[in-house]
């Protein structure tokens, strides 16, 4: 069932221009960022970290675009009459929707092979570990996508999801950047901080972005799928009707 | 089949269903009446499983929707208000993704898509996107969703709203054409409907259940049933229709100048109006027995309630 669900709604990323235009947008900013402000040439290295490394902060503005319309749209039209009594579950209809997005996202990190071709033919590197970043990219970016779907689950307004997905997106980067560690540092405990960054994508992306895949980091990323999808399932359940 | 208790639904404070309860059999056309916000389509959304009620219980089929929802949406194909669908989608594409949903098998599917483009008329349209059609086959688009698996349940939300009087033919022609031994609820807001498809009518305003016959018996508790309306072509003195045995009052339309008269409860007056007229020879051009009129039932029932 949730096979028929999938279907659906990667077809219906097709038939509209979302999925063009998204993974057009993304092809042009990975790229930018990975020459221009990441200096893939200049390095002189034959590797991807560059790329790698600007991949939350592209995910922060444009995987939420692509989440904000799974339930929004749904709720708006009332098509989520529609759907919600035909003999499916929620939890169906819900990975249906996560994992149409996330097979998106995934065509979009695929189709930078272009890079990975060129660092090969410049160089000799890691190919292990330009895969195993590329994993735990998508792991990322599927984290983000659960955050935007539990957003678009709340409202039928999609620049509303958008937003609230951005902001609660932002907060799950920042918590492990500089300046708000160093905000802590100096008075709280370290075991404070340390929790602190541990909630971040940074920390646990930036092993991952090296070709390290560390359990705990794959897990953070599972659990916080399972979580927030749960979490926009609650929400669905509560209020479908709205 | 369908056994509703004390089925009640809060939007916060306010009551949209208040204390809801009857049973609806095989065979049974029922017409959901009402004006706007009176707690038709709550119910409607209650009974396919969509909305979860506040009070009271719902089983379909021997089954309680709290338990065994996916079970009885099995059974039931329902049209929702304003016809949603994915709009990107083609009809085509929408059906095969309903019919797979619903479990139809490559042979079976294929057979039932055609029957129901056959039953509503889709062919035209068939791979236009659903966002590019009229109204009319947005509708249709829907209806043939919701019959797409030969459902034993059938429920309608407005299913003619926005159609022409002939595809509201159509529509109606469909309904009465479904198997016998199905249950069907429809929601309307046009009267006449409910006497052309339904065999049961239920008023429901502000949330309550006010009515719930025969159509027939509803059309009875008009003061126009079985009243006779006639017209003269020039006036004359038809004080003495008035006193006519069995007729209870006389009521001249000025503009018009039509001249009804209305019989005591269950009463013919019919035999006794034309005898008069051929006495008396009066210059009648127009005669005719009024079947009652539903707008007027209507009104009285829904006002009576507020008061």
């Amino acid at each position: 069932m949730i096979n028929v669900l999938f279907k659906r709604e990667l077809a219906s990323f097709f038939a509209t221009p979302v999925a063009y235009v998204f993974i057009t947008i993304f092809l042009i900013l990975s790229g930018v960022f990975a020459f221009f402000i990441g200096g893939l040439y200049e390095r002189g290295q034959a590797d991807l970290l560059p790329f790698f490394n600007f991949h939350p902060w592209l995910y922060l503005f444009l995987v939420p675009a692509i989440a904000m319309r799974t339930w929004s749209e749904e709720r708006k039209n009332g098509s989520i009459e529609l759907l919600m009594t035909l003999p499916i579950t929620t939890f169906q209809a819900m990975m249906g929707k996560f994992l149409a997005a996330w097979a998106v996202l995934g065509l979009s990190l695929l189709l930078t092979f272009p890079l990975w071709i060129t660092v090969n033919y410049l160089g000799n590197p890691d190919n292990g570990v330009i895969v195993a970043a590329y994993i735990g990219s998508w792991l990322m970016a599927g984290a983000f996508l659960a955050i935007g779907i539990c957003m678009s689950a709340l409202t039928k307004n999609q620049v509303i999801a958008f937003i609230l997905a951005i902001v609660v997106s932002f907060l799950f980067v920042v918590s492990g950047s500089g300046i708000v560690l160093d905000a802590f540092k100096g008075w709280a405990p370290s075991f404070v901080i340390d929790t602190i960054a541990s909630f971040s994508f940074l920390t646990h992306y930036e092993s991952l972005a090296k070709g390290v895949i560390a359990l705990n980091d794959v897990m953070y990323f599972l659990l916080l799928m399972a979580l927030w999808l749960y979490g926009g399932l609650l929400i669905i359940e509560q209020k479908k009707a709205d | 089949m369908i056994c509703v208790k004390n089925l009640s639904k809060y939007f916060g404070d306010f009551a949209a269903v208040k204390e809801l309860t009857f049973d609806i059999k095989p065979g049974e056309v029922v017409g959901f009446l009402g004006p706007n916000g009176a707690g038709k389509s709550t119910t409607m959304k209650m009974l396919t499983g969509f909305l979860t009620p506040s009070g009271g219980e719902i089983r379909i089929a021997d089954m309680a929707m709290d338990q065994s929802a996916q079970m009885i949406q099995q059974k039931i194909g329902y049209l929702p208000e304003g016809a949603p669908a994915y709009g990107e989608m083609t009809p085509l594409q929408f059906l095969n993704f309903i019919a797979q949903v619903r479990g139809l098998k490559s042979g079976e599917k294929k057979r039932r898509i055609n029957e129901v483009v056959e039953q509503v008329e889709l062919h035209e349209v068939l791979d236009k996107p659903i966002d590019n059609l009229s109204k009319g086959f947005k509708r249709r688009v829907g209806l043939a969703q919701a019959i797409l698996h030969d459902p034993e349940i059938l429920i309608l939300d407005e299913p003619t709203d926005g159609l022409d009087p002939n595809q509201k033919h159509q529509v109606r022609t469909l309904i009465q054409n479904l198997a016998k031994d199905k249950i069907v609820i429809i929601s309307t807001h046009i009267l006449e409907e409910v006497s052309a498809v339904c065999n049961r009518v239920m008023i429901i305003a502000e949330g309550k259940l006010l009515f719930d016959n025969t159509p027939e018996t509803l059309l009875s508790k008009s003061r126009y049933y079985k009243a006779v309306t006639l017209h003269l072509s020039y006036s004359t003195d038809i004080s003495g229709l008035a006193e006519l045995p069995g007729v209870r009052d006389m009521e001249v339309e000025q503009k018009s100048g039509r001249v009804t008269l209305f019989p005591e409860a269950d009463t013919d007056i019919l035999h006794l109006v034309t005898e008069h007229i051929q006495q008396r020879k009066l210059p009648v051009d127009t005669l005719f027995v009024e079947n009652g009129r539903l707008d007027q039932v209507f009104r009285d029932i829904t006002h009576g309630s507020k008061e």
